[in-house]
């Protein structure tokens, strides 16, 4: 008959209308920012870089490898390696990032800097209200601003944090395995090599 | 003392006019009704308006607005200010006077409406015997107003679309009033005072309100179509529609003269929905026979801004009809039922009281609807369709 | 030919030589047209886009798109960054469904260097495409019944479901929209065990509201008033103009990628590709209407046969590698519909030319042709039921 499907649409609102002052289903809105969602633990929003312990410039676990910046896609990172070397977490001389600047207004969110990083150094951060009146600069993070500890990164990224410290701690059991395999392999030469003079001396 | 309650605005103007002069007191009379409705519409206005965006935004489940006063009943008034702060525009090509003169006349002509209107028992502004005719001449002149606000604007987008909204509210007119002149017909006369005086007469406790009555019933809805349209109220609001190619007849129109076509176009829509609920609802009869201690004035109040309720209702569900669709429905489909609506009036008032007329009258009308809209729908490619599969 | 350039302005002051205003141009025994550009700023262009209407009164005469106003290289970039680099920017094409875009680029990819899916991504490649397609087709029939005047509220309601489907998202791939999830040889990490739970709530929960979609839309006299009729493509035209995806199944040609080339792990789910009649505009918001129902069966399939194992192959190089010299032609069944990437490799690690095919752009080559003849009022409506995204018609 004309004017059912009006009817039925009608219908449909009245329910709509009824429903959103009885049930959050019909009325989905979050009055931010009085209100805000629960974060979600996997958003992804600028990058950070990993420290360990209290020192984030002896802590800084980023090698300046230049990966991440020849990977990232619109180009925001801008890094210059040193010229001396610092010890890392295993302990092997490595360089450091004299400067490390990441424009987070070109910064796209891509999160290939984290993929791509065999040291675990830089990850993603869940900070999202970052603007400032600043307009020449004021988004350009420099190597200070962008160090964050790993205690941050488990507040932020529980599951993931607790995967990286995993993964580095079984790295670092296996560098010194290896270390204290050398170590006993090399007393085992000198003391083989002393040996014989002390044997054949009778 | 609900006959006080009742009659307050009644008996309050009587005081205050009382504390003057005998030559004043007539002109006093007069000049503080006019106040108070240019005082009491108005706000009404802000109400609807208010009422709208928070109807809209529940019916889109999110919250209409709510920052501006608890629950935004202050956005009203940050509307106004807003309006009145910005700078108004005139394009330079644009003929000034016509240019200022269309809201202006648009709001004074939709205000002369509420003159007849009997907004509560002894509550009309001017008792006329021929009520209605006066406010059907008094509406037909907002469409000039549309026209002179395109025609003014010196551009053809706004021109075009102040020729389909007056190519629109014209076409409408005819069914908005025939479907009057049924209730001209039962009542015996044009006089709004006395259409209501037969409709507040109670048979076992309902009344004998006309949309009870199967001519009523098609009549009332055939009202509302039209003033739906006479309005440019959605889904006939192609004229003012934003997603359209054609901007609108006041498209040039910028700060408080926007604000007065908003104004006039609302205070329109009540005033209308004032005469429909005068017509077919019993206008400030009560609903049942056993509260007719609540006062009048509550009850015409109250149907109104039901109608308006039922209005953003239909905005917020039905998408816009194209110009031309407007047109074939109200020449080719509202126009033929009012005429049969007639008829079965004449018919409805000729037979005796009984089941018989309500059961023929129904039918009638029932067939004639069915038969139309049958055949109005059978167009190529037109119906409802079934999809086939790919196998 | 008539030319008039505009050489004064609004106060009457001679303009200078060379002025950029284009001249308005009146062909011979045309005097009476009224020359409309519809866009760029246009609440109904979908984006930044502008058709110059030629009008007759109200019927439409001559239609001529421009578009690129969102051009922004996306072809030339790839060429100076690597694959992986060229990820990202495809969550950016078609922006409202970047998971589609994103496999259609790993899919090419993947044919270019030769590189097997482990099962387990596929599956979830599976779910997060029939995932996108139902909210971009949701949200396509709310764009066009809000530009037919419905104050957006089936919008609203579309939105309130794809909301849903975004958080679901998010907890997945770190992002709402730009996700950058697909990689060559898999998925970039693995959804847990909550994940799939909570996708299979949400899954659950979405033909209630189909259902309720199609209660406020299907019978809705005047939508059907607005749409049917309108608009009308016919099946060869569709065909000669390289028309893919709900567009051309309106038309009635049978044509689904996922039925014909059965990319991915497509053939082994149960799921109908409807067809329409009569090729309006009816019919196209209809059809996508019925593939989102399709997608929810597809879904539940998916999610009920996910299997375990890995997401990516571990021996799969995502970074630093050079596929040998020779061209592929990834192409997917996109919500729009034929999504394609041509890469041609040369060697080195940057591709040599990487080429796009939008199904927005080539959809819309026929434009003209479907509006000649209709109200001026029917144009948007028409538009809106081709359901392009700017964002891939200019990459």
């Amino acid at each position: 008959m004309l004017g059912e499907g009006i009817l039925k649409g009608l219908a449909e609102t009245a329910r709509n209308f009824v429903g959103s002052y009885f049930s959050a289903e019909r009325l989905t809105t979050v009055q931010y920012p009085e209100q805000r969602i629960a974060p979600i633990e996997a958003t992804r929003d600028f990058p950070f870089l990993v420290y360990d312990g209290a020192d984030w410039e002896a802590g800084l676990r980023c090698v300046a490898c230049q990966i991440c910046e020849k990977e990232c896609p619109p180009k925001c990172i801008y890094i210059e390696k040193s010229t001396d070397k610092k010890p890392d977490a295993l302990g092997k001389p490595q360089f450091y990032p004299a400067r490390f600047d990441i424009d987070i207004s070109v910064c796209m969110s891509c999160q290939i800097c984290v993929e791509v990083c065999p040291f675990e150094a830089i990850k993603m951060d869940t900070e999202f209200e970052l603007s400032t009146t600043d307009r020449f600069g004021g988004l350009l993070y420099d190597r200070k601003e962008l160090a964050k500890s790993n205690e941050h990164y488990h507040k932020i990224h529980p599951t993931e944090a607790a995967a990286v410290d995993a993964h580095l701690a079984g790295e670092k059991a296996k560098a010194d395995s290896k270390a204290k395999a050398a170590v006993a392999a090399a007393a085992a030469k000198a003391a083989a090599s002393a040996a014989p003079p002390a044997g054949g001396g009778v | 003392m609900f006959a006080n309650l009742d009659q307050i605005f009644v008996l309050l103007k009587q005081f205050v006019v009382g504390l003057l002069p005998a030559s004043w007191q007539p002109v006093a009379g007069v000049v503080l009704c006019v106040a108070a409705i240019i005082c009491v519409f108005p706000a009404l206005f802000a109400i609807t308006v208010l009422l709208e965006r928070k109807g809209l935004g529940r019916m889109q489940n999110r919250y209409g607005p709510n920052r501006v006063g608890p629950y935004g009943i202050l956005q009203p008034v940050a509307d106004g200010i807003k309006s009145l702060t910005k700078e108004d525009i005139v394009p330079l090509s644009a003929d000034a006077v016509v240019h200022f003169l269309a809201p202006v006349f648009l709001v004074v002509v939709v205000f002369l409406g509420y003159a007849v209107l009997p907004m509560g028992r002894n509550m009309t502004l001017v008792h006329m015997d021929a009520a209605l005719l006066f406010y059907f001449s008094i509406g037909a002149s907002t469409e000039l107003s549309v026209f002179m606000a395109g025609w003014s604007s010196r551009n053809k987008y706004s021109l075009l679309g102040a020729m389909r909204a007056v190519a629109q509210m014209i076409s409408y007119e005819v069914p908005l009033l025939m479907s009057s002149v049924a209730v001209v017909m039962i009542t015996g006369s044009l006089s709004l005072d006395k259409i209501v005086a037969a409709q507040n007469q109670y048979t076992w406790g309902l009344p004998h309100w006309y949309i009870f009555t199967p001519w009523g019933f098609a009549g009332f809805v055939m009202f509302a179509i039209a003033a739906t349209a006479e309005t440019n109220r959605s889904p006939f609001d192609l004229p003012e529609g934003e997603s359209e190619l054609v901007a609108g007849y006041f498209t040039e129109y910028s700060g408080f003269k926007f604000a007065e076509f908003f104004l006039g176009e609302y205070v329109g829509m009540l005033s209308i929905s004032g005469l429909g609920t005068t017509l077919f609802l019993g206008g400030w009869s009560s609903p049942l026979a056993v509260l007719g201690w609540v006062p009048s004035w509550f009850w015409f109040f109250s149907k109104v801004m039901l109608s308006m309720c039922v209005y953003i209702w239909l905005r917020g569900t039905l998408p816009r009809l194209r110009q031309d669709q407007l047109m074939n429905f109200a020449w080719k489909f509202v126009l033929p039922l009012t005429l049969l609506n007639l008829f079965v009036t004449a018919m409805w008032h000729f037979m005796s009281d009984g089941w018989e007329r309500w059961v023929i009258c129904s039918a009638i009308l029932l067939l004639a609807y069915v038969v139309m809209g049958r055949s109005g729908m059978h167009r190529e490619h037109f119906g409802p369709r079934r999809y086939r599969y790919a196998d | 030919m008539i030319e008039s350039g505009i050489e004064t302005g609004m106060a009457g002051e001679k303009k200078p030589e060379g002025w950029n205003r284009p001249p308005v141009i009146v062909p011979d025994g045309e005097g009476d047209l009224l020359e409309v550009a519809m866009g760029p700023h246009h609440p109904s262009t979908h984006g930044v886009f502008r058709m110059d209407v030629a009008l007759d009164g109200e019927r439409v005469i001559r239609l001529k798109p421009v578009f690129g106003y969102l051009h922004r290289n996306h072809e030339k970039i790839a060429e100076g960054i690597s694959y992986l680099g060229s990820m990202p920017f495809t969550d950016r094409l078609d922006y409202m469904c970047p998971l589609t875009n994103n496999w259609a680029y790993a899919l090419a990819v993947e044919k270019l260097v030769g590189q097997a899916v482990p099962e387990r991504a596929e599956y979830l490649r599976v779910i997060l495409g029939e995932l996108t397609r139902f909210q971009n087709h949701a949200g396509s029939i709310g764009f066009l019944t809000q530009e037919m005047g419905a104050s957006g509220t089936p919008l609203m309601y579309a939105f309130r479901e794809r909301e849903k489907i975004l958080d679901l998202f998010e907890w997945l791939t770190g992002a709402r929209m730009m996700c950058n999830y697909m990689r060559f040889g898999g998925c970039r990490v693995d959804a847990t065990a909550d994940w799939l739970e909570a996708t299979r709530k949400v899954v659950a929960g979405l033909p209630g509201f189909v259902d309720e979609f199609e209660q406020l839309l299907r019978g809705n006299e005047i939508l059907m008033a607005r749409t049917q009729g309108v608009g009308i493509l016919r099946r060869e035209l569709a065909i000669n103009a390289g028309v893919t995806g709900p567009m051309l199944r309106a038309s009635g040609v049978d044509y689904d990628i996922r039925k014909v080339d059965g990319y991915g792990i497509y053939n082994r789910f149960n799921f109908r590709v409807p067809l329409g009649d009569h090729g309006d505009v009816y019919d196209r918001f209809m059809i996508r209407l019925l593939e989102m129902r399709e997608s929810l069966k597809i879904l539940e399939q998916a999610l009920k046969e996910i299997p375990g194992g890995p997401v990516m192959d571990p021996k799969a190089k995502i970074r630093g590698f050079r596929p040998k010299p020779g061209e592929a032609y990834g192409r997917i069944e996109s919500p729009k519909g034929e999504l394609g990437f041509y890469l041609i490799s040369d060697g080195s690690p940057n591709p040599y030319r990487y080429r796009v095919r939008p199904p927005s752009l080539i959809n819309l080559t026929i434009l003209e042709d479907m509006v000649l003849g209709q109200n001026v009022a029917d144009v948007v409506v028409i538009f809106g039921s081709v359901d392009i995204v700017l964002g891939e018609v200019d990459r």
